[in-house]
């Protein structure tokens, strides 16, 4: 199989409302950055994927108007998924694999200030038995929090922990849009207090790849993907453990997560990983991600989400796309030989996709 | 920097939709004060039912009848409650296993207060006054305080007169709707009855309306530029099917029409002729009624039709 690396990430300010710029007009600069560092221009691309909803800002067809913003014609080789960036990421990681391209651009971007998408996202779930209840997006997260104190996982001092260190992570991150002392507030929906909820807002971002040669050429050090996977549970929540994430634990097998990396072997007390940026929306989905990817040994020295995560920035669809590139930035400045990324969709982290990334 | 517009956006759909047999058995089954269950694969009972077995996928059809109190297995307390929801005052989510199933059920319990709900405690089905074959059958649950039964459910046919086989779904979301710099600088020339383009600063095309980014370029198109208002039919359409909530007689035309100095065409109503008489070439102008910030159509402006040579690119 041919080596496909990230040769190059950018993001926009993620901001509250972003009323002022359509998708394209935030997207633009985004894809202008990734391709000036990597001097490509967007006709020497051989494959453009994103991901978008159209439900968040409730604007039908969106995907088709920011492909304005690619350059799309004369036509171009492109598609595009409902789903995080993350998915469109491994489908052009597929196109690269096949052969059929050398290089690829993906992008995703979401605008949650126009709706409510807390409402919103309920129009994912079963639409028989659960959409019709509307239960909103951080009420389903409570109910894994609950679950997750009831099994003595976590408890509420536990998860504002987590909210403090993700967001003072984000102290430095120039993009991010909560950051420093944020105090916990209220509960929004028990146990979840505001704190423990990601901030809501607008972004984008983007992602260059490229295979083999190609990437050494484009970048002194690529961020090389060595396994990637994604798994689904079933979307019936009373079926599933709400403690366990066994899709992740098994989409990080099949990525190579648990395998030492070469030239470690034998050592014993080598970290797998040395910085994970994990896609945990709410504070108690660090510790279900943390369990299933045994990022929690007490001697455990790897960098759990050095950006702040979603905690610090959450575009819906560019959250977990962002993982993938905030890890591969960290390998391309040299801060990390061998990162974890992981996405998540669905409720109470349904879906999952881990990537393993690692420099030369 | 023209203000940002914004406007509120309804996006409504009623979904109607079929209800496979497991589906159907269950929905009725509420309507009729009764909750069924189905056996998977691997013997446990999965409420609320699902087709498919959620683990091997297989066809599951073993129907069972479970009973309508169960044990909270996890909850949340909703100190706001949002349209939609199964309650309007205070309560708690809660996934709810009920005697005699494997899995549990999502839906609101009724109770006073955060302190009067413990994962574990014994809650019953308070069923709705008026029942259609719908999840919402069940107005929600309420604290119960007799012990958890130990019998195994009892197989059920799931046959019941006049089943439910298909429920629409109302679903609404409501938005702010803002264009962006571009189509906002566009919709305020036209409130004051001007037609703005943007031109592309590579291939110097002038688009309109406008919608930020030429897309053949992918660059920002930032030059605003002053188009029309007179333009020429490149193409047309005579439109014979009356939609719903517009005022216009059929048939009418739709035209695709060049503005003069646009390198594109936009799309407009032709009125002030007869629909048989529109042609490529005709010369037009916007007609803008009073008080409105857009034009409601276009119409002839007398001129001789322009040359085909002329807009044979903009076709």
């Amino acid at each position: 199989m041919r080596d496909v690396a990230v040769v190059a990430f950018g993001q926009s300010d993620h901001v509250r409302d972003s009323a002022e710029t359509s998708e394209v007009e935030m997207l633009m600069p985004v894809l202008h950055d990734v391709l000036a560092q990597t001097g490509l221009a967007a006709r020497d691309i051989d494959f453009t994927c994103s991901g978008s909803s159209d439900y968040l800002a409730g604007r039908a067809f969106s995907f088709t108007m920011a492909l304005d913003g690619v350059g799309a014609w004369p036509p171009i080789s492109e598609s595009h998924v409902e789903m995080d960036g993350a998915w469109a990421l491994y489908e052009a990681w597929v196109k690269l694999l096949t052969g059929e391209a050398e290089t690829a651009l993906v992008y995703s971007y979401g605008k949650s200030s126009p709706g409510s998408v807390r409402d919103v996202l309920t129009r994912q779930l079963d639409p028989y038995y659960v959409a019709p209840l509307w239960p909103d997006a951080v009420a389903l997260a409570a109910l894994q929090a609950q679950a997750l104190i009831d099994a003595g996982l976590t408890d509420p001092q536990a998860l504002a922990e987590i909210a403090a260190r993700s967001r003072a992570a984000a102290v430095t991150h120039p993009h991010a849009q909560l950051r420093g002392e944020v105090p916990m507030g209220e509960p929004l929906v028990a146990p979840l207090r505001t704190g423990d909820c990601p901030p809501i807002g607008d972004g984008a971002a983007a992602v260059v790849l490229a295979a083999g040669d190609t990437a050494r050429r484009l970048t002194d050090r690529p961020a090389w993907i060595r396994g990637l996977d994604h798994r689904i549970e079933a979307h019936a929540l009373g079926v599933r453990d709400l403690t366990d994430s066994p899709s992740t634990r098994l989409a990080a097998e099949r990525a190579g997560a648990f395998e030492l990396p070469p030239g470690h072997q034998g050592t014993g007390g080598a970290p797998m990983v040395d910085t994970a940026e994990l896609h945990a929306p709410f504070t108690s989905q660090e510790v279900v991600l943390r369990r299933a990817l045994r990022l929690d040994a007490p001697d455990s020295t790897v960098c759990v989400n050095p950006s702040g995560g979603a905690l610090a920035a959450n575009p819906v669809m560019a959250t977990g796309l962002i993982r993938i590139g905030e890890a591969a930035a960290r390998i391309q400045r040299g801060a990390s030989d061998r990162a974890l990324a992981h996405a998540t969709s669905g409720p109470c982290l349904q879906h999952n996709l881990v990537a393993v990334l690692e420099g030369e | 920097m023209p203000e940002v517009l914004t406007a509120p956006l309804v996006v409504e759909f009623p979904f109607t939709r079929s209800l496979g047999p497991v589906q159907s058995a269950f929905l009725t089954g509420l309507r009729e004060r009764t909750v069924l269950g189905v056996t998977a694969s691997d013997g446990r009972v999965v409420v609320p039912p699902t087709e498919y077995d959620p683990v091997t996928a297989e066809e599951i059809r073993d129907l069972v009848e479970v009973g309508t109190s169960g044990t909270v297995t996890t909850w949340a307390w909703n100190p706001s409650p949002r349209r939609g929801q199964p309650l309007t005052t205070p309560f708690a989510w809660v996934l709810v296993r009920l005697d005699g199933a494997d899995t549990a059920l999502l839906h609101a319990l009724d109770a006073p207060a955060p302190d009067a709900v413990r994962t574990g405690m014994r809650v019953r089905v308070r069923w709705a006054p008026e029942r259609t074959g719908a999840i919402t059958d069940i107005a929600c649950f309420e604290p119960d305080d007799t012990a958890a039964g130990n019998g195994r459910p009892a197989p059920h046919s799931g046959a019941f007169a006049d089943p439910v086989t298909q429920i629409t779904l109302p679903a609404r979301l409501d938005y702010t709707y803002a264009p962006g710099r571009a189509q906002s600088r566009y919709l305020q020339a036209l409130s004051e009855h001007r037609i703005v383009g943007e031109r592309c600063p590579s291939c110097r095309k002038v688009y309109v309306p406008p919608r930020g980014a030429c897309p053949t370029c992918g660059v920002a198109t930032g030059t605003q530029v002053e188009v029309g208002p007179r333009g020429t039919v490149t193409t047309f359409c005579i439109v014979n099917i009356k939609a719903k909530n517009l005022d216009i007689d059929v048939p009418y035309v739709y035209a695709h029409i060049a503005l003069d100095g646009a390198d594109l065409a936009l799309h407009a109503r032709i009125g002030g002729i007869p629909y048989d008489r529109v042609r490529m070439g005709l010369r037009v102008e916007p007609v803008w009624t009073e008080g409105s910030r857009f034009p409601d159509h276009y119409r002839p402006t007398g001129e001789p039709d322009a040359g085909y040579d002329s807009y044979k690119e903009l076709i």
